[in-house]
């Protein structure tokens, strides 16, 4: 009996909400938003020992994850249900045979103050020292849980204040993340520049770290304060972006347990017009690997995040077999991009107009001196500021892009890459790879609807597993369907039988929010990268299913 | 018995409200940047009734920067038949972002162009991969969408475009 009453009283109350109220509550429900989105990829593993593909003891693995969002007004909600039965291939071995919700927040903003409870990502500046994010692609996510509060007390002015601590696959990392940021767009907060044509924005962040003293062998240091401030200056064609971030001392794994402190220093400008365009860019950071968890390696647990200054290729043989990630121990990196459109009716740029795109860009380690006289254990270093050391990366490349006429269209790239294998990949006395590679892609339109393209790719390098070629072929029939069939032949190995095909096939249905798509075939051992974040993928062979859907 | 009856009622109209409530979804209000570095409020996304086109892209994403390139050549007519505007909201991150404005002024696009570096509106909006493109009516509602592009896609988005800017419904 007694239970009867709570009940009848919050029917009446959901009666009462939903029937009496009606007009007031529909208002106020019709305002509320249900958004989200859904991933779900599968592969049956095939045994083959031709490219060195191992049986995978449950045959087919799947990864897994649906977003809910509710928002109504400056209220929101969210959860997002992941699952590893067991991960893919290539996956962080960490999410294995793992379901669960690790995401979820409840935030609200009122006037001038958002707050943020559970899960959430942030950015302050470019993220040299905080930057959560995630790359489901990757399984990389390192969203922190705890609380946020940003505050904006004039226009042009927040101030974002953290504490948290942060996801590590489904637990969450020991150290407890504290932080605070402050962002200024000068233009709008002193009224007399607010109509001026140069724009001044600038920061300022601290983050620190807590971690307990837990290794016997050092007296280590238990909070890790870094801080770094920052500036973008804009007028007309030109845009000058600057960041310097520091780190006190912080053994960790990373750095072999030195006392030494971090710091990155990040430059970029770029000019712009019409038909022209010339990014130069540079970085150096030192040290600057900055962990929820001083014991966790590889991608694991960082709380910043340190851009890679090397152009971020999409043609496979280029973003797969040699690409570049960040060194977090230490870098000197350069760059230059450039852009030139050939007019339209110019001798060069013909009906349409001609692009050519051109991209330059190096890595190297720092110019180090070990600390170590003989005599002692000490595994420090020194280092001058502006040396370079050993070559990490190198990469010249040119691209020219051309439309013949309304059914024909291509571009013709080449690269030259240098790539040492031993840092990039951690191996031994391996030899620099030195490639050159070219690539066309044409397309051909047969109508509106129907459009096949190809590309070739050929790599040349006498080092490592040696020439590549690459062919694809893509029928699309907008739009709704795609189908695909590619080849990848390491022609150039030099062990006869290690010149293996990697074919694959795919095929896709588009609609809406909806896409589903199957391939069979061969994948490579390789690199696979998203947004300069990089995991080695075993080879495998089998068939791939994925469904994304957004609603 | 008809205790829990009415109470599954009660539930059912109150979802049934919730569910209405999808098929008016407008354009969330997350910050972006502009680029010249400050800040846009996407809830601020407006043009005076006409139809707006949101497309997510990457300077490093080559079937976005085709259909980006595709409309390019159509975009003067479009706007001009249409009113339609397009937003292109790149969410290239801290390692690509200054290639955003040389790549775009060097294409010569005249879209209205946002850089979402960490991925926020992309997330708010639900998107799973680039490209992704949402069409947007006259009062600010999410009437359509579309994951990836092929060739010819843009023939379909310009009659839905047409339809929105002569005021018919596109279901």
């Amino acid at each position: 009996m007694n239970f009867k009453k709570p009940l009848i009283l919050s029917t009446l109350l959901f009666v009462g909400m939903c029937t009496t109220k009606a007009q007031n509550v529909e208002e106020i429900l019709n305002r509320g938003q249900i958004r989200g989105n859904f991933q779900l990829e599968g592969q049956i593993y095939q045994e083959d020992s031709v490219i060195g593909a191992e049986a995978v003891p449950e045959k087919y693995r799947t990864n897994a994850f649906l977003n809910v969002m509710y928002t109504n007004g400056g209220f929101s909600a969210g959860i997002r249900y992941e699952s590893y039965l067991n991960e893919l291939l290539g996956y962080p071995e960490g999410y294995r045979n793992n379901s669960g919700i690790m995401y979820r927040y409840i935030s609200f903003t009122k006037d001038k103050l958002s707050v943020t409870v559970g899960s959430f990502y942030e950015q302050f500046g470019n993220g040299l020292i905080l930057r959560t994010y995630e790359e489901r692609g990757l399984g990389y996510d390192n969203a922190l849980e705890g609380i946020r509060v940003k505050y904006r007390p004039v226009k042009g002015l927040t101030i974002t204040g953290i504490t948290g601590k942060q996801r590590i696959f489904f637990d969450l990392g020991p150290g407890i993340v504290r932080a605070v940021d402050g962002d200024l767009d000068v233009n709008e907060v002193i009224p007399q520049l607010r109509e001026s044509k140069t724009r001044l924005q600038i920061g300022a962040s601290f983050v620190s770290r807590f971690q307990t003293d837990d290794n016997s062998a050092f007296n280590l240091p238990e909070n890790v304060a870094t801080y770094g401030g920052r500036f973008n200056l804009h007028r007309g064609k030109i845009n000058i972006t600057g960041e310097y971030a520091y780190k006190i001392n912080d053994p960790s794994v990373n750095n072999d347990f030195i006392y030494r402190p971090g710091e990155a220093v990040f430059l970029q400008t770029s000019y712009s017009q019409k038909g022209f365009g010339l990014v130069l860019a540079a970085k150096r950071n030192e040290d600057m690997s900055f962990r929820s968890d001083r014991n966790q390696a590889l991608q694991n647990g960082l709380i910043n995040y340190l851009p890679a200054l090397t152009k971020q290729h999409t043609y496979n043989l280029l973003a797969t077999l040699y690409p570049y990630a960040t060194q977090l121990t230490g870098e000197i990196a350069l760059q230059a991009d450039l852009i030139y459109k050939f007019k339209k009716g110019s001798a060069l740029g013909g009906k349409y107009g001609t692009t050519v795109q051109m991209n330059y860009a190096s890595a190297n380690g720092l110019d180090t001196t070990s600390a170590n006289d003989g005599d002692t254990k000490r595994r420090g270093y020194n280092s001058t500021y502006l040396g370079f050391g050993e070559v990490y990366f190198k990469d010249f490349n040119i691209t020219v892009q051309k439309k013949i006429n309304k059914k024909f269209k291509g571009s013709l790239t080449y690269a030259n890459l240098v790539y040492n294998q031993n840092v990039i990949e951690v191996k031994n006395n391996k030899k620099d790879v030195f490639a050159n590679v070219g690539i066309a892609d044409v397309s051909y339109k047969f109508n509106r609807k129907a459009s096949i393209r190809s590309e070739f790719q050929t790599l040349f390098t006498d080092q490592d597993l040696g020439n590549w070629a690459t062919a694809l072929i893509e029928f699309s029939y907008a739009p709704n369907w795609f189908i695909a069939v590619q080849d990848q032949y390491n022609y150039g190995n030099e062990d006869a039988e290690s010149r293996v095909h990697y074919y694959n096939v795919s095929a896709g249905y588009n609609s809406g929010g909806n896409r589903v798509s199957a391939s069979y075939g061969r994948q490579r051992a390789g690199i696979f990268c998203v947004g300069g974040v990089c995991r080695v993928v075993p080879a495998s062979n089998g068939l791939y299913v994925s469904i994304t859907s957004s609603f | 018995m008809r205790l829990k009856k009415t109470f599954l009622s009660a539930l059912f109209i109150c979802f049934t409200i919730l569910g209405f409530a999808q098929n008016n979804k407008g354009v969330p209000a997350i910050d972006v940047k502009k680029m010249d570095g400050t800040t846009f409020n996407t809830g601020d996304i407006d043009n005076d009734g006409k139809p707006v086109i949101i497309n997510f892209w990457a300077t490093w994403c080559s079937p976005c920067k085709r259909e980006l390139n595709n409309i390019a050549d159509l975009y003067e007519d479009w706007v001009d038949e249409t009113g339609v505007k397009l937003i292109a909201i790149s969410i290239d991150d801290a390692r690509n972002m200054a290639k955003v404005a040389p790549y775009v002024n060097g294409k010569g696009w005249e879209y209205d162009v946002y850089i979402d570096p960490n991925g926020d509106f992309k997330r708010a909006l639900g998107v799973n991969n680039v490209p992704h493109t949402f069409l947007v009516d006259g009062n600010g509602k999410i009437v359509w969408q579309h994951n990836s592009y092929a060739e010819g896609d843009e023939y379909e988005l310009l009659e839905l475009v047409e339809k929105l800017s002569r005021g018919e419904s596109i279901d």
